[in-house]
């Protein structure tokens, strides 16, 4: 609630402000195009709690809401460390910010959520919504949303995003008030639908089949990984079983016993240890899975793209064919067939009156015609040229993030190694001692 | 029945009991950990040993089966099985082995032997020894039947595995004070061609003094150390088998784990054959589990090969060395079923018949010998299971190592565009 404890919260600069002025100050200077939000504040989700109540058909459900913390940037830097801004959102209403997005900016790549149910799961990791590991990845997952949505240039200014981070009460209906409900039914009717389209820019056309390659090849890893996460989870646990025939060993032997029972102490540190190397593994997993859904994003840039360009098209034949009619009937020359054409041919010609409001008619129908393409030129122009800035910028975005995840992949499997080198070392020297 | 003082012993072989090392000083203070400090290690055939990892250096000790009551210097005979050649006729396909002596015993005629010998003639002198030693504890043979259509008797994994247990076989007999003395052991060893037959001609001239009747006398309380060696080998028999199921699993589980690496390395490269910037990391990742997968496939391999066999020989040494019990148990049982009918026929006053003497002569003889062998093996056992263990370390350690590696020659190609990016941008 932006309210509650205003009178902590220091504003850049300026701390005699009152607190709707303050609050009037930074939403004047989110509003600003192109300022990263994130330069200005701090957003975090910090908890995430189980909650039950009553849903829409009047039954019981439970359900988890997170905690989304904003500060100022400067509070931290100034010394003085004020309460943050807090409200709880459930991950549906992440979803309606995601479709609003969506909507509003088809021409961006816009950041995916985390997975709504678990998916690419290994045995041991559990595939239910309510399990505290889930429901804490997808608290990380969400962050890194909301972080992803407020560094970018052009989503980071958006007056819904912003008050989705502030406005705990009554987000929802000024979502619902922009209107753009209406858009996305149009919008999902468009992604689905099959059209050809005549000259589709070259470099969407290649994208889109980046877009599905990326996805197919992240989600043979994600399976892949998966069934391997399981069998090295049993490889370790077995050791474990040395453990226990080492201590129960020892037990008849004279001098063997130490050695033997120290060992088996560090068989079961090694089998131990597979948990903690297969919940790290997870964030990888998680990064993987991000990019797979950015995959879809992309994708869909790419569909709106062709729906842009179909629409031109269309609008251009529209314009070509009344312009041919109008010239046929100018001339007297039928060179396209049309059924008042045959008629008037069957039945006589039409009088000069007539053909004179025909021609009208189609003057005006031309005029508008002309109107609309133009119109759909430029629109069409304005998405690529949008979309294409907004491709580049994820194209570098993904060739950085996803070298950091296999260098930090790589760094993961290095730590494990030395774990398994110290761990034998220890089990060798007490053997040597048996 | 206590164990009487050792005597001449009529099993010992033809040394008089002066030259010999006393059975019974087999007890000596354990022999430090098996770490072979001198790095120019030859064996005894010449050939120069590999030391340049931990863990070939236990595989040379392995191989040299260093004794506890014999250091280097009184080591007088030599033993190495190698070199295994395939010898097909038109009645059957068998593999030789070539099996090396180095002696300065005087019971040899030459210093240095070299002969050839397939699996049937150890079985022959393990036969041999068996009926000629019936009071020591032979060691035993790796498995003599495989299944044909499940294991390949030929292939280089069964044949290697198979010369290891071999060398380990003679190289216990050549260690052992009354068995490498043997005069099979010295047929074995030093005939051109092995004359199965020429060794009952040997046996009767033995005969006589050794060979034991053991006929269905009722068996008697076991004196208490020879009740606690069976006790002890009850309790050990089911523990190996854990270990050895154990050991299976594991090798069975990461097996399965390598057949998803073989899958999860090729998708990287798939991926990397479509990105730019990303090509290189993602080769590079997809040749790292690569590697990874190689090394884990070493040491599934190396367990299958070392491991298991050795667990296995120790179940058919038990099995051996309860057998000898039970035949110890029929010999004292014997002597006292013999003891007793003398006891109730006559008054104390006559002296005990020569044949119930002989009876407890062999009775001493035998808890002496045997004595003597428990001790000797549970000591070899301590060196055999800390040497296996420690190998199995070794294996799993050198695995991580090669990982460890492969990835952390990954990190600088990984990162390495970046600084490039970095000086461009």
């Amino acid at each position: 609630m932006a309210d509650s404890g205003s009178e902590d919260i220091a504003v850049i600069g300026n701390t005699d402000l009152t607190p709707s002025e303050s609050e009037n100050n930074l939403k004047n200077t989110m509003v600003e195009k192109g300022t990263n939000l994130l330069k200005m504040m701090e957003i975090s989700v910090a908890e995430a709690e189980k909650r039950t109540g009553k849903n829409a058909v009047n039954m019981q459900e439970t359900y988890t809401v997170y905690l989304i913390e904003t500060r100022p940037v400067d509070a931290a830097s100034e010394g003085t460390n004020p309460v943050p801004d807090s409200l709880w959102r459930r991950y549906s209403e992440f979803e309606l910010l995601r479709n609003y997005l969506l909507v509003t900016y088809p021409f961006l790549v816009v950041p995916p959520l985390p997975e709504k149910r678990a998916e690419f799961v290994w045995h041991k990791l559990s595939a239910d919504n309510m399990d505290p590991d889930f429901v804490e990845r997808r608290r990380v997952g969400l962050e890194n949303f909301l972080l992803r949505v407020a560094s970018h240039p052009d989503l980071s200014s958006d007056n819904i995003f912003y008050s989705f981070l502030t406005e705990e009460n009554g987000w929802k209906e000024t979502v619902f008030e922009t209107g753009f409900q209406a858009k996305a039914d149009s919008r999902l009717k468009a992604l689905n639908a099959t059209f050809r389209v005549k000259n589709p820019d070259k470099r969407f056309a290649e994208m889109k089949h980046y877009g599905d390659e990326l996805q197919s090849v992240i989600s043979q890893l994600l399976r892949v990984r998966a069934r391997a996460a399981d069998r090295l989870y049993g490889v370790y646990k077995v050791h474990g079983n040395y453990g226990r025939v080492f201590s129960e060993w020892s037990a008849i032997e004279k001098e063997m016993g130490d050695g033997l029972q120290s060992a088996g102490h560090h068989m079961d540190a090694y089998a131990a240890s597979v948990d903690d190397i297969l919940e790290e593994e997870e964030h990888y997993a998680d990064q993987l899975k991000e990019y797979l859904f950015y995959a879809d994003a992309l994708r869909a840039v790419c569909r709106k793209h062709e729906l842009t360009q179909y629409e031109l098209e269309m609008a251009t034949m529209d314009l070509t064919s009344k312009k041919q009619q109008r010239e046929e009937l100018a001339t007297g020359m039928i060179r396209t067939f049309s059924l008042k054409g045959m008629t008037s041919k069957l039945f006589g010609q039409e009088t000069p009156e007539q053909r004179e409001a025909k021609l009208k008619m189609l003057e005006t129908q031309i005029e508008e015609g002309k109107e609309m393409v133009k119109e759909r030129n430029a629109e069409c122009e304005e998405f690529v040229k949008s979309a294409w800035v907004d491709i580049e910028r994820f194209k570098e975005q993904k060739d950085h993030d996803l070298r950091e995840a296999l260098i930090s992949y790589a760094i993961m499997q290095i730590s494990m190694c030395k774990k398994g080198i110290q761990v034998w070392n220890n089990a060798k020297e007490c053997f040597s001692k048996m | 029945m206590s164990a009487g003082a050792p005597r001449s012993l009529a099993s010992s072989g033809q040394k008089s009991i002066q030259d010999m090392c006393h059975p019974l000083s087999a007890q000596e203070s354990a022999l430090s950990p098996g770490r072979a400090a001198d790095k120019d290690l030859i064996l005894p055939n010449g050939t120069p040993v590999d030391t340049s990892s931990p863990a070939s250096s236990s595989s040379l000790l392995n191989r040299l089966h260093l004794d506890d009551d014999l250091d280097g210097e009184t080591r007088d005979l030599f033993v190495t099985v190698d070199d295994p050649k395939k010898h097909v006729s038109t009645m059957e396909t068998y593999i030789t082995y070539r099996v090396c002596t180095k002696t300065s015993r005087t019971e040899f005629d030459l210093p240095e032997y070299s002969v050839r010998r397939r699996y049937q003639d150890f079985d022959w002198l393990r036969n041999k020894l068996e009926e000629s030693q019936p009071t020591h504890l032979i060691p035993p043979l790796p498995e003599k039947f495989v299944m044909k259509g499940v294991v390949d008797r030929f292939s280089e994994e069964f044949v290697e595995t198979r010369r290891k247990a071999l060398d380990k076989f003679l190289k216990r007999v050549a260690d052992h004070p009354v068995l490498s003395f043997n005069e099979h052991f010295n047929a074995f060893l030093s005939a051109k061609d092995l004359n199965k037959r020429q060794g009952l001609a040997l046996l009767t001239k033995m005969g006589e003094s050794v060979k034991f009747v053991t006929g269905g006398y009722k068996p008697r309380a076991r004196p208490a150390e020879f009740a606690a060696m069976g006790d002890y080998l009850d309790l050990f028999t089911p523990k190996l088998g854990t270990i050895d199921r154990i050991a299976q699993r594991i090798i069975k589980e990461q097996s399965e784990f390598l057949m998803e690496l073989r899958e999860y390395g090729p998708v990287y490269s798939s991926w990397s054959s479509f990105e730019e910037d990303l090509h290189d990391p993602l080769e590079g990742v997809s040749g790292c589990v690569s590697n990874c997968s190689s090394a884990l496939e070493e040491l599934t391999e190396d367990m299958s090969e070392d491991f298991l066999p050795v667990l296995r020989e120790y179940v058919l040494y038990i099995e051996s060395m309860k057998n000898v019990l039970k035949k110890r148990d029929q010999v004292q049982a014997e002597y006292e079923t013999k003891l007793e009918a003398v006891v109730f026929r006559e008054d104390k006053k006559t002296p005990v018949p020569t044949d119930v003497e002989k009876c407890q002569d062999r009775v001493e003889c035998f808890n002496a010998d045997l004595k003597a062998d428990w001790d000797r093996w549970e000591n070899n056992k301590r060196q055999d299971f800390r040497q296996l263990l420690t190998g199995m370390a070794d294996k799993n350690i050198q695995y991580y190592e090669k990982c460890l590696a492969a990835w952390e020659s990954l990190i600088p190609l990984l990162q390495d565009k970046q600084e490039a990016e970095g000086e461009t941008s």
